[in-house]
């Protein structure tokens, strides 16, 4: 009679076998390798680096196989090995202006210093299923052009020339990196670590959120001046030398917002940053996330804070979607003795109710009687 | 006996027993850097009782909500020579206190147990064991949310403030709401608790029935929120009341019931349904306190609520 709750390891282990089995499938399909998850799911691969805050297309790629295609779940292996990694160092900031480019589009310039370059987009693509993908075979070989000889000049990097935007002023490499990872996250929050949060938060929390804003929850006016992907290189500041050693190239996209803002009487008017950084190919987020960056700098640049975007403890309390989903399916444990704490009491006043009722008194008398 | 009682061994592997654990990672998974940083929020949530010390919490192999808080304390804590003990709903063999107990017999080889007078550290999840426990025990709760005045001010800014003024106001408001408009304070669980004379605290999800076992308590109490970051504590022989008001005092939660099987009045009650006529029984919630008195003989009266005048067993 009393079996609900024994047997739990024996259970848990035939659980985690059927997990197996499942996550293979039909074993007459060819199993997928990790090399065919990172090539040909490769924004998959790069959405779980950028939460998982691990830059390993290997990690990533297995971690989706075993996720089974979950990409939270993938992320949340990520961290789960990442947490305990060492930390021996923070690297030299990236230098995003001599990024080996990919993609450079502005919104805002038609033409500019280094030119458009759309690279591989599905903007402009006809979202008709394409059926010459169900069979697979080879595709034709893309065109090709010598590599920009010039460095293509960040469109905030022009602006701030004429003094048109806020500048954003040069990093103290004296001040200590902020780690929200390392330390607690404290409120209010400095905008480094508020940017961590950001690119470690959920992609789908944070195209709500800059949705919002568009649609006047915090508006911000942006304009997209500029996003770009492609390669740069990590550079590590090794003491022993004297001198930062380059570390290897990553894949990064970032996104400049500018984004109006009115002046004050002491400051001319000029525009705002929002920014946004994602390891790999991540545009949605990275101009998600510099709308998100720009409304949370509202108490910042004196903006009164009314919607949810704007609301440092909602947004940065909120994003992480290792913690939300935890929390959220949490509700699927056992929570027998809360519910029978409260059970006992819904039945202990329903009896002093039907008592009252059939006393003929009116119910409980309001506190002020 | 835990770490935290003065073993400071953990660097030297050899001074291990090692023989079944998982040398992939570090002696119960955490880095000692992380470990260190934890204690020391441990000590300092000692030295403050009921005071929420922020501290670094990190991302575990399970997911937040199910209990990396109390992981993390746990594994801060953990000596080679602990014995481990870990509950979910009073029970050993829920299957979070099952996987929770794997975990750390895979990553620190400690001897683990059901019985809770053998365990020098038990971690829980909801409940208290019903057997008092003892000098040198800690008891380790997984917080899911530690700030008692969380659901009166979302606002993690203002209710920090509200603590370092001691400004409570609000959860008596709130109690006294409860009872105008029920007739009693409608909190059953995580009832708020003052440590101390001072914090305002959250004994966690545990029925307020276990709340009186946590005042004056012999073993030291350990609670952590992973995934809102805070660790807090009640050192041993601590004063912990549960809010209330003269002409209100608390009242622990009473079940008109017995155990079916081993027919204790005295203890939390677990309600099974047994069929789809409404038929049900009560059992301890505790499964180690009903094993422990049905191996003494005790037996369980009538599945359900029993006649006052049948009832023979003690407490």
């Amino acid at each position: 009679m009393y079996v609900a709750v024994k047997g739990g390891e024996r259970a848990i282990e035939n659980a985690h076998a059927l997990l197996a089995h499942a996550r293979r499938g039909d074993p007459s399909v060819p199993e997928i390798s990790l090399a065919q998850i990172s090539q040909q799911l490769a924004l998959a691969v790069d959405r779980v680096m950028s939460e998982g805050s691990l830059y390993d297309r290997e990690l990533a790629a297995l971690a989706i196989k075993q996720a089974r295609g979950d990409l939270i779940e993938a992320i949340f292996l990520v961290r789960a090995f990442r947490t305990t990694a060492e930390r021996f160092g923070a690297s030299e900031p990236i230098d995003t202006a001599a990024m080996a480019m990919d993609r450079r589009i502005s919104a805002t310039f038609k033409d500019l210093p280094g030119g458009q370059v759309l690279g591989p987009t599905f903007d402009y693509t006809h979202r008709l299923l394409d059926h010459d993908l169900v069979a697979g075979g080879p595709v034709p070989e893309p065109a090709r052009a010598p590599a920009a000889a010039a460095a293509m000049p960040r469109v905030t990097d022009l602006l701030a020339a004429d003094d048109l935007i806020e500048h954003s002023g040069a990093p103290d490499p004296a001040a200590p990196v902020g780690d929200l990872t390392r330390e607690p996250l404290g409120l209010p929050a400095e905008r480094d670590l508020r940017l961590q949060n950001l690119a470690r938060g959920d992609e789908g929390f944070l195209l709500a959120l800059g949705y919002s804003t568009q649609r006047g929850y915090g508006r911000t006016h942006p304009f997209a001046g500029e996003i770009r992907f492609g390669t740069v290189e990590v550079e590590l500041f090794a003491p022993e030398l004297g001198f930062a050693v380059p570390l290897g190239r990553i894949a990064v996209t970032e996104c400049q917002m500018v984004n109006q803002f009115g002046g004050t009487a002491s400051e001319p008017p000029r525009f705002t940053r929002g920014y946004g950084l994602t390891f790999g190919q991540g545009e949605r987020k990275a101009i998600a996330m510099a709308l998100v960056d720009r409304a949370l700098r509202a108490r910042e640049l004196g903006e009164d804070v009314k919607a949810p975007a704007q609301d440092e403890e909602f947004v940065l309390m909120h994003s992480d979607n290792v913690q939300a989903t935890g929390f959220v399916e949490h509700l699927k444990l056992p929570h027998y003795v809360d519910f029978q704490a409260e059970l006992g009491l819904v039945r202990r006043l329903r009896a002093e109710f039907a008592a009252a009722a059939r006393a003929g008194e009116p119910g409980i008398p309001e506190a002020a009687e | 006996m835990s770490a935290l009682q003065g073993d400071t061994s953990h660097r030297d592997e050899s001074h291990r027993d090692t023989s079944q654990r998982d040398r992939t990672y570090n002696f119960a998974y955490l880095d000692e850097q992380t470990k260190r940083m934890i204690r020391r929020a441990i000590l300092k949530g000692i030295a403050i009782p009921g005071y929420q010390v922020p501290f670094a919490s990190r991302e575990m192999p399970m997911p937040f909500g199910w209990g990396t808080g109390g992981v993390q304390v746990t594994a801060s804590i953990l000596g080679p020579d602990d014995v481990l003990k870990v509950i979910d709903q009073g029970s050993d063999d829920t299957t979070n206190a099952v996987s929770i107990r794997k975990f750390f017999a895979k990553t620190a080889g400690v001897r683990t147990t059901t019985r809770t007078g053998e365990a020098s550290v038990i971690q829980t999840r909801h409940r208290i064991p019903e057997a008092p426990l003892h000098e040198g025990q800690v008891l380790v709760y997984q917080v899911p949310i530690p700030e008692p005045l969380r659901f009166l001010e979302p606002r993690e800014t203002e209710t920090r403030r509200m603590h370092a003024l001691a400004e409570y106001g609000l959860m008596h408001v709130k109690l006294y709401e409860d009872i105008a408009r029920h007739g009693h304070i409608a909190t059953t669980y995580a009832y708020p608790v003052q440590v101390d004379g001072r914090y305002v605290t959250d004994p966690s999800p545990t029925p307020k029935f276990d709340n009186p076992k946590m005042n004056d308590c012999a073993a030291l109490q350990l609670f952590g929120a992973g995934r809102e970051k805070r660790i807090y504590a009640i050192p041993p022989y601590t004063q912990v009341v549960s809010l209330d008001f003269e002409d209100h005092p608390f009242e622990p939660y009473r079940h008109d019931a017995a155990c079916a099987l081993c027919g204790a009045t005295e203890s939390f009650l677990d309600e099974v349904i047994t069929d789809d006529r409404g038929s049900r029984m009560f059992l301890c919630s505790d499964t180690d306190y009903c094993a422990t008195r049905r191996a003494e003989g005790e037996q369980g009266g009538p599945s359900g609520p029993p006649e006052r005048s049948k009832e023979t067993h003690g407490a």
